[in-house]
């Protein structure tokens, strides 16, 4: 059965009749990073306006890949159980060079942890759990058919310009946090550059609905002879729909290449049959690019009006959604008067790298589909040859590393070298579990100090927890230490530890955090 | 380690030889295909990405 794009009610907003007091927060777009972002500070005790120029939600599943690390923050927003038990999991990816495999990968080899590695879900399942979250938050002020169409700075505020059916109006907020994607509108008006590289590929993008057996796992091939000389992707997602994605060159035309006739009878050599319905078929050219920073005074860009990267790794949403992890409960505390501003160049520094992260491994694998003539088609096939001889050269070829998050470089943050690596600062902490139930949930949204085989000291700010030591939590957290001290940040983000726990400032990392003059 | 740039083949001659042996009867492009897949096997077993990258500053200069 195709989606059932519901309209959303447009309501005519206050603005209209009489001037709006200034809010705290407007967030423009409501697509998963914006009613993500107004989840999240709404967990902080922040109400928000959300105010987005359609009233669908995605046309077209668009992200279909979410990864662990995502589940854990929409977990957070109070969707993750749905995502979970309607999305399809997954964790292996297997490559294929024609005929043969050449190379797979397990995401989630091990376990002990709350969330899979992936579930496939179209976009449009996602945004309407969080539309249905937001529209039951009262701290939310969800606005459909509400087109910003200005936005402008004072010394302590912004001004957003708004369209709706009933005329305009404008609303102030001591934040505007744009989230109005790929192409915002926003970026335009403030002028600002979009740095980075264009594709010269065109990937056709289709959806299928279809009675098929083919496992949980996200195939991959090169060369196929199904379609000669390109690359082509196939994932399941639920309600029998498969993502199938096929390279068509630089010389494809779009348009033509989206007609039924067209697209059929490349999808019939895929599958081996004909007994499927197109769901959604689009043609997309792929590009990886950011904006030299994210906050700009009282405007603050986050997810794709921040950055884009290609598809291949499932880095676009899952970045996002990673975005507003670290702005979440910075600013909502920079709101309370509980941290001083800098805490959003922390932001901006975190998710700065964590994009660069993102853009080069979505580059690399995309070069790696796509080279260019000349050498790096040499190596490139090379690569894929001798991945038929020899182990080394599998691991070389690049179909998309998928999305993790990144490590955060917290510089001089106290840390202990016998602790293991998984749990340093800078990482989110490792999941485990915990009595009934799993740690990460009991570190959310809060500083949290995590004592292993010690007592947790008393400090203001700081909630304790001292679980008994499991056999997990000593292998992520001890290693063969006998007692260990974290800091642990309300994004779930290590931000120091200690192996001697006497000898910890925490009140000092404490004021670092929340950047405290 | 650092990269070997003094002699350290027993038998250069013999090596020399062989590669060249290697390419022959090859057009232009299948040597161009021998010698990346030489250079990517080459670098896997020397590992070491100090070295790799010295080597590629040598070759480059
Ligand atoms: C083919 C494809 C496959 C993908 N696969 C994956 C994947 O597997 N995993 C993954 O993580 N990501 C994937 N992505 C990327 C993912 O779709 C995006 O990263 C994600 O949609 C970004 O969300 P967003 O909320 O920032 O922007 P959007 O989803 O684009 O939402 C922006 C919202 O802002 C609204 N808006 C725009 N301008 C205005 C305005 N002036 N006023 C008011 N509202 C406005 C729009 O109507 C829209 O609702 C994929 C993308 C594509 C195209």
């Amino acid at each position: 059965m195709p989606y059932d794009y519901r309209p959303y009610a447009y309501v005519p907003p206050p603005g209209l009749t009489a001037p709006e007091p200034r809010h705290k927060v407007v967030i423009v777009g409501a697509g998963p990073i914006g009613l993500a972002m107004a989840l999240e500070l709404a967990n902080h005790g922040i109400p928000s306006v959300v105010a987005d120029d359609n009233n669908v939600v995605s046309v077209g599943s668009r992200a279909i890949c979410w990864s662990k690390r995502s589940l854990e923050i929409l977990d957070r927003l109070g969707v993750a159980q749905r995502a979970v038990e309607k999305g399809v999991t997954w964790k292996v990816g297997r490559t294929f060079h024609r005929e043969a495999e050449v190379f797979n990968f397990d995401l989630l080899p091990e376990d002990g942890h709350q969330m899979p590695a992936f579930v496939n879900l179209q976009q449009y399942y996602v945004e309407e759990y969080l539309i249905e979250r937001a529209a039951a938050e009262p701290l939310i002020d969800l606005r459909f058919r509400n087109k910003v169409v200005s936005v402008s700075q004072g010394g302590d505020h912004a001004v957003a310009e708004i369209e709706t059916p009933d005329g305009p109006y404008r609303l102030e907020a001591e934040y505007l946090i744009a989230c109005d994607g790929a192409r915002s509108s926003i970026r335009g008006m403030m002028g600002l550059d979009f740095d980075g590289e264009l594709f010269e590929e065109r990937f056709l993008i289709a959806d299928i609905e279809m009675q098929g057996d083919f496992p949980s796992e996200r195939w991959f091939w090169f060369e196929p002879t199904f379609h000669p000389g390109q690359s082509a992707l196939l994932h399941k997602q639920p309600d029998n729909i498969y993502r199938i994605d096929l390279q068509l060159g630089w010389d494809a035309d779009p348009e033509v290449e989206k007609t039924p006739e067209r697209v059929i009878p490349r999808i019939e050599k895929v599958v081996g049959h004909g007994d499927f319905r197109l769901d959604w078929v689009s043609v997309y050219t792929f590009q990886c690019r950011r904006l030299r920073r994210f906050v700009h005074d009282r405007v603050i860009f986050v997810g794709d009006s921040a950055h884009v990267v290609s598809p291949f790794g499932a880095r676009g949403g899952n970045g996002g959604l990673q975005d507003v992890d670290a702005l979440g409960w910075r600013l909502a505390a920079l709101l309370q008067g509980r941290a001083g501003t800098k805490v959003l160049d922390d932001f901006n520094a975190e998710r700065v790298h964590g994009t660069d992260e993102n853009i080069l491994n979505s580059t690399r694998a995309t070069r790696f589909m796509t080279p260019d003539d000349g050498v790096e088609r040499l190596f490139r096939d090379q690569v894929l040859a001798l991945a038929a001889k020899a182990p080394f050269a599998r691991g070389m070829v690049n179909s998309g590393r998928l999305s993790k998050p990144c490590v955060y470089p917290l510089g001089n943050a106290p840390d202990d070298a016998g602790l293991p690596e998984v749990s340093r600062p800078g990482a989110v902490a490792p999941d485990a579990p915990l009595g009934n139930g799993w740690l990460l949930p009991s570190l959310a949204g809060k500083v949290t100090l995590l004592a292993l085989g010690c007592a947790a000291p008393t400090v203001p700010g700081t909630t304790p927890l001292a679980p008994e030591v499991t056999d997990t939590l000593r292998a992520r957290y001890l290693g063969s230490a006998e007692r260990a001290l974290y800091l642990i940040r309300p994004d779930q983000v290590v931000a120091a530890r200690w192996a001697d726990p006497a000898a910890a400032d925490v009140a000092g990392e404490i004021a670092k955090l929340w950047r405290q003059a | 380690m650092t990269l070997v740039t003094t002699p350290n083949l027993t038998d250069a001659d013999g090596f020399y030889a062989a590669l060249l042996a290697a390419h022959k009867g090859r057009t232009e492009a299948e040597s161009h295909a021998l010698n990346a897949q030489l250079v990517l096997i080459l670098a896997n077993h020397i590992g070491d990405e100090a070295v790799l990258r010295e080597a590629l500053e040598l070759a480059k200069a």
